[in-house]
């Protein structure tokens, strides 16, 4: 018994380790944010407390504007891809549009947010594709119309292309839940009453559904109202996003800037968690009166107008962000493009030829560290799944923690935990990079491994542990073979969240490592679209590389074990 | 309101130079004993990183320092050259006195001032460079005074920079001569001009360029801000300006490009007809690169543009000084000065005395081709002095005041 206890100990110590690796950081980082925005950080000569921080962002004059921005852009996306993510859902269950969408799932949900931002940028500028394909033919505009349809006031624009990258997630989200609600017997059940598809679907499923779609659409929110990368290409310039303008604050040569921009973080922070709390009690609304609904017993109709329109809605949202990368695709090999041509007047190879080097050594530290921090992930969460298995317990509460990341604003904490690392002298090593970026890929990891991991028959596990494997061996012999597809899709996952960090990377990297997606968007404020495009498609690329290799490995290696496959 | 940012940023620097962390100042090494120890050292240039040639330019750098010293020369790509100056101070801040993460910063004007204000500087090293010695001082007197503030041997001219227009030929005919014809001609086409938002250095640029022209008495600009009041008498006819300029602006003035290539993209692109520029060179060079239209030309106020120098200086804590000296002491030899003044590389005009170099040397720069949208010297008019440092901290939160809501 003792020599068991001892036997097990180290996988026990997993789950406190990573959770651990992952408060540390966060708390530090908090603290290392409030104490400054009421003016405490002695080495820069603050020994507070004091209110004058608040007092300087509240009379800043673009505040308001900025404010008003954020919430525009963070909740119009969220609906945007809530409404279409469920409404979709529910109209086109079952259909061909059904099966082909969710096929383009995951090359949008791996191309990071600066990708789909830069492309989508040029698709919709005045000067932009759309209107090239019109101009000036029908539009009869010799000229780019001056209407802002990118980096509008109130992040619209920000707001759509955040609704391209968001709803992927969410889709696929739902997509892993619907399996757990035994979604096919309720329909079917509903169906027999009379229900038409889309009232069935709502009626009896969308309610079971909706409590393990909640973090994700927390998450979103959270993203949403809080992204910094995007807002830099999409969003408002004057004033800018409440985020963009902290991390103004943060990087202004002023060192007193630094106390605003701490208050702001923080302001950034209450932002997001009144915006969750507004969503979860809007949430309690619409069950109350979606409660009244469902009594109701109205049976609904066929839902061919629904179908239609939002397969409309969800593949008009899917092409714009196909378009946009096929975009800056052909922007990397245009010669001259300007307006109002469609196409541009030659192709050249050239822009690859002067980017390669440069590009290929930014993507081989972009590719090291995805891998590093990807593998790490996977090798924290198989302990901590593991770990939860052989000790018989449901999912501890404190795992809920590791979502603490997603749901945290980056601004809120990353200056504090900038601080740390220079007082611990982690600052600029790869070590910190690493762990920066652990804190945001390691809860997706563990959200894409562990509905597969617990669903495992445990009937294999005992049958193996009758015929005398001990649970190492279990875990090399019969869990990992059974479970390659999920883990190495967990591991994609993991890596293309590497890849897409920005704030992350310029924060803990002290500007000494520079990823495709730091450069991508530093190159994307001014510089030739053609370099944007030959970063922007690298950028896509690895992740891309990632989910395919992910897909590959298991089919090649089961390639004669067909119920594996 | 008006000096609290520069007071504060002072203030932020007093308070750390009088810490305990503050260090003895490190000894300069004579320039040859530079050189036997720059061997091997890695230099983290801290630099701006958003023009593909610039960029491209640096890159020639790093190849010539590797084969010639073994210096290995790292482009730290920055968007903002204050991210670096930050850092510095942070690292200082932390205690961090010889092993900083940045050994060479490209820099000029108001970074400058912070920084040699705060003692965050190595050196004077620059006395010690040989190629020193063929800087044109007398005629170009603002490679040795910088925004109004002495250089004293911290920071060494790298290159010259002329405030001038770009236009599209096929859209205007008839270049404006001063800010008065520019509002009009603005005003008569609607949303075809704007200007980067401070503080980008070229919005900033295009904010001093008008206070000189507007203002009554521009010799004050030469001096510190003295006070709020002073400051709002002599910048009350530029705000009247902008205020009546901004409707007709692109985006009617709601929104602004980020930097000067997004502006020259807008250009590009057929969104303005102008955008604004500090190489003379540069419309050229941008013709080559196939980013402008070939109607792309370049024109001046007749009566004077801002000009001034850009530098680079070695922070108080870099971990390779020496090979940064070094690097420094190539960036001024007539060999880079030349092949970056060419347009078809990045036409950035050099800070050399043509008259003080061998005639192989200066055989190089009569290589150098003009380009087709470049002006002749003679034809880009005088220079005006860029005002003291704290006109334009001054001038940035005044128009954010008024213009970011």
């Amino acid at each position: 018994m003792q020599l068991r206890r001892l036997a097990a100990s180290p996988l026990a110590l997993v789950p406190t380790l990573t959770l651990a690796l992952f408060l540390l950081p966060i708390a530090a980082g908090l603290i290392g944010t409030w104490l400054p925005a009421f003016g405490i950080l002695p080495s820069l000569g603050g020994t507070g407390p004091t209110l004058e921080p608040w007092a300087r962002l509240l009379a800043d004059p673009a505040l308001p504007g900025a404010v008003t921005a954020t919430l525009v852009s963070g909740f119009g996306s969220t609906l945007l891809a809530f409404a279409l993510t469920v409404g979709f859902a529910a109209a086109a269950q079952k259909t061909w549009a059904y099966r082909q969408a969710t096929r383009l799932l995951a090359p949008l949900l791996a191309v990071p947010h600066a990708a789909i931002a830069i492309g989508i940028a040029f698709l919709l500028a005045p000067s932009g594709f759309l209107l090239r394909l019109f101009s000036p033919w029908a539009t009869g505009f010799e000229l780019p119309p001056d209407v802002a349809t990118t980096q509008d006031r109130y992040g619209i624009a920000l707001a759509l292309a955040l609704a391209v990258k968001e709803t992927p997630f969410l889709l696929l989200m739902l997509l892993g839940a619907l399996g757990q609600v035994q979604s096919p017997q309720r329909l079917a059940t509903a169906r027999a009453l009379g229900y038409g598809p889309v009232t069935a679907w709502l009626k009896t499923v969308l309610p079971a559904v909706y409590p393990q779609l909640r973090l994700p659409v927390y998450a979103v929110l959270a993203f949403s109202l809080s992204v910094i990368d995007m807002a830099l290409i999409l969003g408002p310039t004057a004033p800018p996003t409440l985020a963009v303008l902290v991390f103004r604050w943060f990087n202004d040569p002023d060192l007193a800037l630094r106390f605003v921009g701490a208050a702001g973080a923080t302001l950034q922070l209450l932002v997001v968690v009144t915006g969750i709390a507004l969503w979860r009690l809007a949430e309690i609304c619409v069950a109350r009166l979606g409660r009244r609904w469902i009594a109701g017993g109205a049976r609904g109709g066929t839902g061919g107008v629904a179908r239609g329109g939002w397969s409309a809605g969800i593949f008009i949202l899917l092409g714009l962000g196909l378009a946009s990368l096929l975009l800056m695709a052909l922007w990397s090999f245009a010669g001259r493009w300007r307006w109002p041509e469609a196409w541009p007047d030659s192709l050249t190879a050239a822009t690859w030829a002067r980017q390669l080097e440069p590009a290929a050594e930014t993507g081989w530290t972009t590719l090291l560290l995805g891998l590093a921090v990807a593998g790490l992930a996977l090798a924290l969460v198989l302990g901590c799944l593991e770990q939860e298995q052989r000790s018989g317990r449901r999912p501890t509460r404190a795992l809920w923690l590791l979502y603490l990341p997603l749901l945290v604003p980056q601004v809120a904490f990353l200056f504090g935990a900038q601080v740390l690392a220079i007082l611990t002298g982690l600052d600029g090593s790869f070590a910190a990079l690493v762990w920066s970026h652990l804190l945001f890929v390691l809860p997706y990891v563990f959200l894409a491994l562990a509905e597969p991991w617990r669903r495992l028959d445990s009937r294999y596990l005992r049958s193996a542990r009758c015929l005398g494997a001990t649970p190492l061996t279990v875990f090399w012999r019969v869990k990992l073979p059974m479970l390659l597809r999920p883990v190495l899709f967990a591991a994609a996952v993991g890596f293309a969240v590497s890849v897409a960090q920005y704030l992350p990377t310029l924060f803990a990297g002290a500007g000494r490592y520079s990823t495709l997606t730091t450069e991508a968007v530093a190159l994307s404020a001014g510089a030739a679209r053609r370099v944007v495009g030959v970063y922007a498609f690298l950028q896509a690329l690895l992740p891309l590389a990632a989910f395919a290799a992910a897909v590959g490995i298991p089919a090649w290696c089961y390639r004669n074990r067909r119920a594996l496959q | 309101m008006f000096p609290l940012r520069s007071i504060a940023l002072l203030l932020g620097c007093g308070l750390l130079a009088a810490s305990p962390l503050a260090a003895e100042p490190r000894a300069v090494p004579r320039f040859d004993e530079a050189m036997t120890a720059a061997q091997g050292q890695t230099v983290y240039f801290n630099a701006w990183g958003g023009d593909e040639r610039i960029n491209a330019y640096l890159d020639w750098v790093g190849a010539q320092m590797d084969a010639r010293h073994g210096i290995t020369l790292v482009h730290v790509k920055l968007s903002d050259t204050a991210d670096a100056v930050a850092r510095v101070l942070a690292e200082r801040a932390a205690g961090n006195l010889e092993a900083g993460s940045v050994d060479l910063i490209w820099i000029n004007g108001e970074n400058f001032a912070a920084m040699k204000e705060a003692d965050l500087l190595f050196g004077p090293f620059v006395p010690e460079l040989p190629n020193f010695a063929l800087v044109d001082t007398e005629r170009k007197p603002t490679t040795v005074i910088d925004f109004t503030v002495p250089t004293d041997g911290l920071e060494a001219p790298w290159g010259m920079a002329k405030f001038n227009f770009i236009y599209d030929s096929d859209r205007i005919s008839a270049t404006p001569a001063n800010a008065g014809e520019l509002a009009d001609w603005a005003a008569s086409q609607p949303g075809r001009f704007t200007y980067p938002a401070p503080p980008d250095f070229m919005g900033s640029t295009f904010l001093k360029q008008l206070l000189i022209e507007l203002t009554e008495d521009a010799d004050l600009l030469q001096r510190p801000v003295e006070s709020d009041d002073l400051f709002a008498q002599a910048t009350a006819p530029l705000w009247s300006y902008l205020d009546g300029l901004h409707p007709h602006l692109w985006r009617s003035g709601q929104a602004f490009p980020t930097n000067g290539p997004a502006q020259r993209r807008l250009l590009d692109d057929g969104e303005v007809d102008m955008a604004l520029s500090f190489h003379p060179g540069e419309a050229s060079s941008l013709i080559v690169a196939g980013q402008l239209p070939d109607s792309a030309r370049t024109f001046v106020f007749p009566e004077g543009t801002i000009g001034n120098t850009h530098f680079v200086a070695i922070p108080f804590n870099a971990r390779s000084p020496e090979a940064a000296m070094v690097v420094t002491n190539f960036l001024m030899s007539p060999e880079a000065q030349a092949e970056k003044q060419n347009p078809e590389i990045w036409g950035d005009d050099t800070v050399l005395a043509l008259d003080r170099l061998s005639d192989e040397a200066r055989a190089l720069f009569e290589a150098v081709p003009r380009g087709v949208a470049t002006l002749a010297p003679e034809a880009l008019g005088p220079v005006l002095l860029e005002p003291h440092p704290t006109w334009m901290t001054a001038l940035e939160d005044d128009w954010r005041r008024r213009y970011l809501r």
